[in-house]
């Protein structure tokens, strides 16, 4: 883990009391505490039944959310790989054999390739035009603001399902089908993401800003050097979004790609329920490695998104 | 949208100016800011507009005609709309919908909130529980759905044996016509609790630590700072998930489709489902497009009922 934690189980002096975390549903040894502190820190340090039913229950809670992913790996490297018996984590003799027979059927290098460059793109594509959109909402007074912030949100409205098929008729009259411009194009803006970092820009005090002005800085001197740093949290979730809507997107590419070239990852994955109907492991296989990629670009988010208020310089 | 701030604003970004030219400046101080405006909205307006709006207009165009994706469209002006209205199927798949988001969203976002708070305090292995919590967000469906069938098999799945141990009542879950939908609430919840909590937690760093401090030294007890300090300010955050949910909600479709199939006997069917089966199922496009333009009518409206009433709750910078 990248991050190191210190470990307050113990010693009294290191009440979360900083944190704003405390207040949901603790016992009121938190809050004895807290008054104890203040009249000085003589208490012998004590088992805190608080924290150790909140360890169990978030531990218990992890488990029970680790148990699909877990059982997905562990179906992967079984021979074989029967679910008849239901979920189970015990694996006899484990086998790679699953993953060997995914790359074999399938050109696997190419398909993570296509998928991780898409994601990659449209994830930095959403960064950028989100960013700036919501700036111009959060901080921008022009007229017919709300109407527009209105259609933009409008986007969100009508579901996929119905978008694809006027979409792909588009696509055929610009002769663009079957193209990486075709894959990426309906995810280079997104108002989830503008909704987002409007939101965060809306908490960030104008006060800053303010001062920025007075100082003679533009708009997009104001976005770059005051406003982004300050909601680098926001801008870490939009990346683990982003990254991950175009990671899965499957029925999009599955109307828009005809060459096996462009073929990306959950299209790869979907050929394999029609061709081992039967070989779960494999298809496990396949589930493994289309999370571990969205997993590992979580991890290094997370950092930035619990990392916000240590350089904003609030007073 | 917190236009009131935004005027506050105005005055300090537009420095004082000679009495004289004022009008002129002032015009062109507007001038200036719509050029900016222009600047930071077009990269997201034109794609937006491109690949999003054009399609959404042809779908409405569609929605007038008869359809079956091959042939010529014929023109039936609002036909499919009066059969829709008309149709008990809609009711029941919206009846359906508004059912899974009145269970959804309070579960998820119940789960988030006490998630995020956790999850924030210093705690050993704070960032494994983020990372687990995280991860049936990123998990497919297909996985999730053979779990939760499993986990909720009414005969010998671990959910009714716990219930059978407790000596309370097993119900038929999925294969049963009045706990289907119960059961994909369950599981969605459980799969989005990761997300809620994900923005959340970034919105709770944005808050300042002076606040609590202050807090304490008013003597303000847990409760009083998580009432008072955290869920006003956290408000930016809960705004946004409660838009987002009920936006995503009114489209749900992929667990239905992978756990229940809209059954049994269409009795977990959604809005987005019947959408689905009149496209690609029984070739009726037109239908399928006028149904998502009620949808997207009933969106618009609760849309917009949050956003104006936003102004009560919400507390911006």
């Amino acid at each position: 883990m990248p991050e190191t934690t210190t470990p307050g189980t113990t010693t009294p002096g290191t009440t979360p009391g900083t944190t704003a975390g405390t207040a949901a549903g603790q016992p009121p040894t938190v809050r004895r505490r807290w008054s104890a502190r203040g009249g000085g820190d003589g208490a012998p340090p004590r088992a805190d039944v608080g924290r150790v039913l909140l360890y169990l229950g978030v531990g218990l809670g992890g488990l029970i959310m680790l148990f699909p992913f877990l059982w997905t790996v562990v179906t992967s490297i079984t021979p074989g790989g029967n679910l008849s018996g239901g979920p189970s984590l015990i694996v006899e003799d484990p086998t790679m054999d699953a993953y060997r027979t995914l790359f074999d059927t399938l050109p696997m290098w190419r398909i993570v390739l296509n998928s991780f460059g898409i994601a990659v793109a449209s994830t930095l594509c959403q960064l950028v035009t989100g960013s700036m959109a919501a700036y111009g909402f959060a901080r921008l007074q022009f007229r017919g603001k709300n109407v527009i912030f209105a259609l933009y949100l409008a986007t969100l409205m009508v579901p996929l399902q119905v978008l694809v098929v006027p979409l792909f008729i588009q696509m055929t009259r610009l002769n663009l089908n079957d193209t990486y411009f075709a894959l990426l194009a309906p995810s280079v803006a997104s108002a989830f993401g503008i909704f987002l970092l409007k939101q965060a820009m809306e908490s960030v005090p104008r006060e800053l800003d303010e001062a920025a002005t007075i100082d003679g800085a533009s708009h997009l001197r104001i976005y770059a050097t005051v406003i982004l740093p300050l909601v680098r949290p926001a801008l870490a979730t939009l990346t683990v979004f982003a990254f991950m809507s175009s990671w899965n997107s499957f029925l999009w590419p599955l109307v828009v790609v005809r060459s096996p070239e462009l073929m990306t990852l959950p299209l790869g994955l979907s050929t394999l329920h029609g061709q081992f109907t039967t070989e779960w492991n494999v298809v496990m296989a396949g589930s493994v490695v289309s999370i571990l990629p969205i997993a590992i670009v979580y991890m290094f988010a997370q950092r930035h998104i619990i990392a916000g208020m240590a350089h904003t310089g609030f007073k | 949208m917190a236009s009131d701030q935004i005027v506050r604003d105005r005055p300090a970004a537009t420095p004082p100016r000679p009495q004289d030219g004022r009008r002129s400046a002032r015009r062109r101080s507007r001038l200036r800011t719509a050029g900016w405006a222009m600047f930071f909205l077009l990269p997201s307006g034109v794609p937006l507009l491109l690949f999003t709006f054009v399609p959404m207009v042809s779908s409405a165009w569609v929605s007038l005609h008869e359809w079956n994706l091959i042939s010529e469209m014929q023109w039936v002006g609002f036909a499919n709309y009066a059969h829709l209205l008309t149709d008990p199927t809609t009711r029941e798949v919206f009846g359906h919908t508004v059912l899974y988001i009145v269970g959804y969203f309070p579960l998820v976002y119940a789960g988030g909130l006490a998630l995020a708070v956790v999850l924030n305090r210093r705690l050993a292995g704070r960032t494994f529980f983020r990372a687990a919590y995280f991860l049936p967000v990123v998990t497919s469906w297909v996985v999730v759905a053979l779990v939760w069938q499993w986990l909720l098999n009414p005969s010998n799945g671990l959910v009714n044996q716990i219930l059978g141990f407790l000596n309370l009542p097993q119900p038929g879950w999925w294969t049963d016509p009045s706990w289907a939908m119960a059961s994909v609430i369950l599981a969605s919840a459980w799969k989005d609790l990761g997300f809620v909590m994900v923005i959340l937690l970034a919105g709770l760093q944005t808050i300042p630590q002076e606040l609590y401090e202050a807090a304490r030294i008013d003597g303000a007890s847990a409760w009083q700072q998580f009432r008072r300090v955290t869920l006003p300010l956290l408000s930016p955050s809960t705004f946004f998930v409660v838009v987002i949910s009920l936006i995503n909600g009114f489209q749900v479709f992929d667990q239905v489709y992978v756990m229940t199939g809209g059954g049994p006997a269409g009795s977990s069917q959604v809005v987005v489902g019947q959408i689905y089966e009149l496209t690609f199922r029984y070739g009726r496009a037109g239908e399928a497009s006028a149904l998502s333009w009620l949808l997207f009518a009933v969106i618009l409206a609760v849309t917009a009922v949050q956003i104006r009433g936003q102004r009560k709750w919400v507390h911006y910078a």
